[in-house]
């Protein structure tokens, strides 16, 4: 059954929709998941009839898909709310729907789609036996058709995700989005993949099986899963239920805290990240987590939305928590080991912290709880193309220097001028500096919702937070300029080699995709920088969570 | 024609870009053909700058010196409420205009000696996004873009410190200087949102009018606490000094300057600006410490002044780091008053430690690349005989710094203390008269230390003498270089407008006192 819901959430459907049991599909709504599940199926397919160098177009193939996903986003974005697989409304409950297209989802879908497709391209000389590929990345020897199918599969569970509007849907989703990549972090056949992959896995399904339980009390509580209706029947609870619900919702909410890591629950991040490929590691630390981030804000605000009493302080604590853990393990790494990936890994534990800085402030006024929260997803947009961008500087750096150390990266601006100044950009955006102005603006905004919302202590904690983390950014951007150790051998510059060859000395050849991939990310977060608007934009959507 | 005021603030900008953009290839030398253009590209932009600041100057209608004129106010994210909104008035004007001046000295400064550390390419566009920073800072009429340009001199600073430094203690001192500022300016920005968040505007000239209407007095003490602790870490307001001499000592020649002559006034203006005529009742409240911790500084400042001179290895550079909390206590006194009289003398302590300190900076870079030492201890004294205009010129700056009357340094600190003697309605008059007789103390120790300097350094025997101060146990008094053509150059409009401004105080004084009448007016 097709429903066309006003803008404000009115059902229009007629008595007789309501009462057919065989359901219409909005296929132009659900268009976007569907392209990545078919090209997810045709990338396996194609692996078993392209032979050595062809192999390259597995990974054309998987761009291609995240493409199309991309065009057929444009058609829904035309103001009108979508909502598809819905349930037969009765009078005495809201419209309950499975799947919906708002702003909200829009948004979102289109930073996971377009990360998405950043991270296949960053994957490309790791899967690709030609052109790009060379000895350095055959010792990974990850196999590329199974490679780009977890990848889209993985994708397709994120975009579902953002779009599920009950709690079967979303853990469908999250699983369709976590499986995969178990086996993605894993891929690569060396022991650490394994010890990484595994670690990631029994923490997450332990994760879920809280999150079930949760829902499963949410459900016993309230007799739906629908997450609208969860809310109204959250409003008029008796009160002899209230402690099991309560209980559902503390459990749910954990469960999704695990998937953004929040601390406490991230311990499994920096030895994911650091035994996971890295383009593995940048779609957890980006594609993953925004989906997670996604998950989170429709149950929160959603669903719990009558408990925002509750869960406001608790997230409060949970946001100061995890930010200044995150900065100051960040900190230790930098003086300390000075593992690029680790320092990523902790770094993108104390954003998630910034993310969750609004959340923190719902206990406040609950009437415009939708409009604070929305700083989370503008923030989520930012921080994707700043943290993208960060790890498609390390997954080029790292294939010349596989030590993957923050040393490595002393002089990279003499070696190589357009891929420092581009890191240089970007870890000052994720500081929130000028120039990186897209970063600042997106602190203003989280700051924003946090003073609006009258929770001083946690704009003073997070004030706290983006001094120390500059402290990181900065060693690291510092690094970049700094002249190279004497001593060292001089980087070749300019040998004439073709591309995909080990240069000279340590020299760093940016293959194409690479250089494709820093490319986007920087123009896109010089435009953002300068017309921050675009992103900002969802902060003024009316109701961007329904 | 405030078309003018846009190009002044990109100018810097574009002049960066270019340097950058023209960066010679790794491993050629600082001092080859490539040098000598980055060199005079920097010059040329900043030298245009000055000119168009000159030029904003010539066309400033005094007569209206109160209102926001070469206005521009455009949307730039209407989700954020932020405008793009720049003007200047008559507090803003001298600023922009010692910001211009001290950034085309610091790059005809570096026609002579560029500091070693990194390219010359570098060095000159990190100084015109510096340029560009504070020009903007000083033209910003909306909270959030204010701050922006407030951070925008962070990182160019960073690194003109931790590159260009001296050796040893540059690392930490950058790392001080960014880390504590940032600090401050991430509570300023939370002051800032509490402010709309009560106004619904980040508009400063509507905040202005508004003179606190939305805020409750209790929205208007916490805004101002954390406006004012921000500003008041780029002031330097004792105790929150701390970084400044370590930054100050490390920092290369121009970046002190710099430093000095114009980012501390980014502190004391924002306090002009917003702090007090957007929360007067936070700074009615809060006036009394401002002026408190002023004074402290004013005379711990000219104590470790006396103690540096003192130790066998006081650093010439950490004496007027020291001496700058010394007179930016004075503005702060002067701020406290909330009187038109002490923060007109506020602007001016601006303007006279931006020309006298900016010289200091200078002479002591001159004095440490010519001697080889910037310890007191180690300079050897005797400066009248090796380099008699060199030691001249420092005795004159030196004079100019303990305020003289006649020179720049006199009237703002005479002013800040008048308005002390007489501070607004409603503030303690009895702690004010108290803090204004340590003030006076403090003058008194300013002077001790000024003229300790000339001692140490000018004075001592003549040439050939064995020298009495070196640490070295038989040092012959051998003559210095003197003052060089680009000296005259970068020093002598210092030495000028130090004069003039000492003898003609009204220059600055009519274009400043319009407008902070109308500021302390508000709506009122």
């Amino acid at each position: 059954m097709t429903v066309a819901i006003s803008p404000q959430g009115m059902p229009t459907a007629s008595a007789h929709d309501s009462l057919s049991l065989v359901q219409d599909i909005d296929w132009a709504a659900v268009a976007p998941p569907l392209a990545l599940a078919v090209a997810a199926l045709v990338v396996l397919l194609a692996d078993l009839f392209l032979a050595g160098p062809r192999k390259v177009w597995l990974a054309w193939i998987s761009l291609g898909g995240l493409a199309a996903a991309l065009v057929l986003l444009l058609p829904l974005n035309d103001g009108d709310t979508r909502a598809t697989f819905c349930a037969p409304a009765n009078p005495t409950t809201t419209p309950g729907c499975s799947y919906v297209v708002d702003d909200f989802t829009l948004v979102l879908q289109l930073v996971l789609i377009a990360s998405a497709a950043v991270v296949v391209l960053l994957s490309m000389p790791m899967t690709a036996p030609r052109p790009w590929a060379d000895e350095r990345d055959v010792d990974s020897g990850v196999p590329g058709g199974e490679y780009h199918f977890l990848l889209l599969a993985s994708a397709t569970g994120a975009v579902t995700l953002v779009a599920a509007r009950d709690l079967l849907t979303l853990v469908v989703a999250l699983e369709t989005l976590s499986l995969p990549a178990f086996a993605l972090v894993g891929l690569r056949r060396d022991g650490r993949g394994g010890e990484a992959a595994l670690k990631y896995f029994l923490m997450s399904v332990a994760a879920t099986a809280v999150l079930l339980f949760g829902i499963s009390l949410l459900y016993g509580a309230t007799g739906t899963v629908y997450l609208d209706r969860v809310a109204a029947a959250l409003t008029a609870l008796d009160p002899r239920l209230e402690t099991v619900a309560a209980t559902g919702a503390a459990l749910t909410l954990a469960g999704f805290a695990f998937k953004v890591a929040a601390v406490p629950f991230h311990f499994w991040v920096p030895d994911t990240y650091r035994g996971a490929p890295v383009p593995v590691a940048a779609y957890l630390s980006v594609v993953s987590k925004t989906a997670g981030f996604g998950g989170l804000l429709l149950v929160a605000g959603i669903a719990l939305r009558p408990y925002a009493h509750v869960w406001g302080p608790a997230l409060a604590v949970l946001a100061a928590l995890t930010m200044t853990v995150g900065n100051l393990v960040a900190v230790r790494v930098a003086t300390g080991s000075g593992d690029a990936v680790r320092l990523l890994a902790w770094s993108s534990i104390a954003q998630s912290g910034y993310v969750l800085v609004p959340f923190g402030t719902a206990a406040g006024e609950g009437a415009d709880l939708s409009e604070r929260l929305s700083a989370s997803v503008a923030y989520l947009a930012v921080y994707a193309v700043m943290n993208l961008g960060a790890f498609a500087v390390v997954t080029a750096v790292g294939r010349d220097r596989p030590t993957g150390l923050l040393s490595d990266y002393r002089g990279l601006l003499r070696a190589r001028p357009a891929p420092a100044l581009a890191m240089a950009f970007f870890l000052l955006c994720l500081a929130g500096l000028p120039p990186g102005l897209m970063g600042l603006f997106a602190k203003v905004t989280v700051f924003q919702a946090v003073v609006a919302g009258g929770t001083g202590w946690l704009a003073v904690v997070m004030a706290v937070n983006v001094v120390i983390g500059l402290y990181y950014y900065l060693v690291w951007t510092a690094l970049l300029f700094a002249p190279p150790v004497p001593g060292a051998p001089p980087a070749a510059e300019g040998t004439p080699e073709g591309p995909g060859t080990l240069g000279a000395a340590g020299a760093l050849r940016v293959p194409m995709p690479f250089a494709l991939a820093i490319a986007v990310a920087f123009v896109l977060g010089v435009v953002l920088s300068v017309a921050p608007q675009i992103v900002l934009q969802v902060l003024t959507v009316p109701g961007l969570l329904g | 024609m405030s078309v003018v005021l846009l190009v002044v603030i990109a100018l810097p900008l574009l002049g960066a870009a270019l340097l950058l953009a023209g960066q010679p290839a790794a491993g050629a030398g600082a001092d080859g053909a490539g040098g000598r253009r980055a060199q005079w590209t920097g010059v040329a932009f900043s030298g245009a700058t000055l000119a168009l600041t000159v030029a904003l100057a010539a066309g400033f209608d005094r007569d209206d010196a109160r209102s926001m004129q070469f206005e521009t106010d455009k949307v730039w994210a209407s989700s954020l409420d932020l405008h793009f909104h720049v003007g200047i008035d008559g507090i803003s004007l001298p600023l922009l205009v010692l910001t211009a001046l001290l950034t085309f000295l610091v790059a005809v400064h570096s026609l002579g000696t560029v500091p070693a550390g990194g390219s010359t390419n570098a060095y000159l566009a990190l100084v015109l996004v510096l340029e560009a920073g504070v020009l903007g800072t000083f033209a910003a009429l909306d909270l959030i873009l204010f701050f922006l340009f407030f951070e925008v001199v962070l990182i160019p600073m960073y690194f003109l410190i931790a590159r260009w430094g001296t050796p040893g203690e540059r690392g930490p001192a950058a790392f001080k200087f960014i880390l504590y500022t940032l600090l401050g300016s991430a509570v300023m920005l939370l002051g800032f949102l509490l402010v709309q968040a009560h106004t619904g505007t980040f508009d400063i000239t509507q905040l202005t009018v508004g003179a606190g209407d939305g805020m409750s007095r209790g929205v208007q003490i916490t805004a101002f606490l954390a406006v004012a602790l921000g500003l008041a870490v780029k002031v330097p307001m004792w105790p929150l000094h701390t970084w400044l001499p370590d930054a100050h000592t490390a920092a290369p020649t121009g970046g002190s300057v710099l430093l000095a002559g114009v980012l501390l006034k980014m502190g004391t203006y924002g306090l002009i600006r917003i702090a007090v005529p957007v929360l007067p009742e936070g700074a009615e409240l809060f006036a009394p410490y401002l002026a408190a911790f002023g004074t402290v500084g004013i005379v711990y400042g000219s104590l470790v002044c006396l103690a540096l001179l003192r130790s066998p290895d006081g650093d010439l550079k950490r004496v007027i780091a020291y001496s700058s909390v010394g007179h930016m206590g004075f503005a702060l006194l002067g701020i406290a008053t909330l009187t038109p009289q002490g923060i007109n003398g506020a602007l001016f302590v601006n303007i006279g430690h931006g020309l006298i300190t900016g010289l200091l900076f200078f002479l002591a870079g001159a004095v440490k690349e010519r001697s080889g030492s910037v310890l007191i201890g180690r300079i050897g004294g005797s400066l009248y005989a090796r380099a008699p205009r060199l030691g001249g010129l420092l005795a004159f700056a030196a004079v100019a710094g303990l305020g003289l009357p006649g020179l720049a340094g006199f009237w703002g600190e005479l002013l800040a203390m008048y308005g002390a003697y007489d501070p607004a309605a409603g503030l303690d008059r009895p702690l004010y008269r108290v803090l204004l007789a340590a003030a006076g103390i403090g003058t008194v120790l300013t002077a001790a230390y000024m003229l300790g300097i000339v001692r140490k350094v000018c004075a001592g025997p003549g040439l050939g003498a064995v020298s009495p101060v070196a640490a070295e146990p038989v040092a012959r008094i051998e003559p210095l270089p003197d003052i060089g053509r680009v000296d005259v150059l970068a020093w002598g409009p210092l030495v000028v407008l130090t004069v003039v401004a000492g003898l003609w105080p009204a220059s600055v004084l009519a274009v400043t006192d319009p407008a902070v009448r109308a500021l302390l007016g508000g709506g009122s």
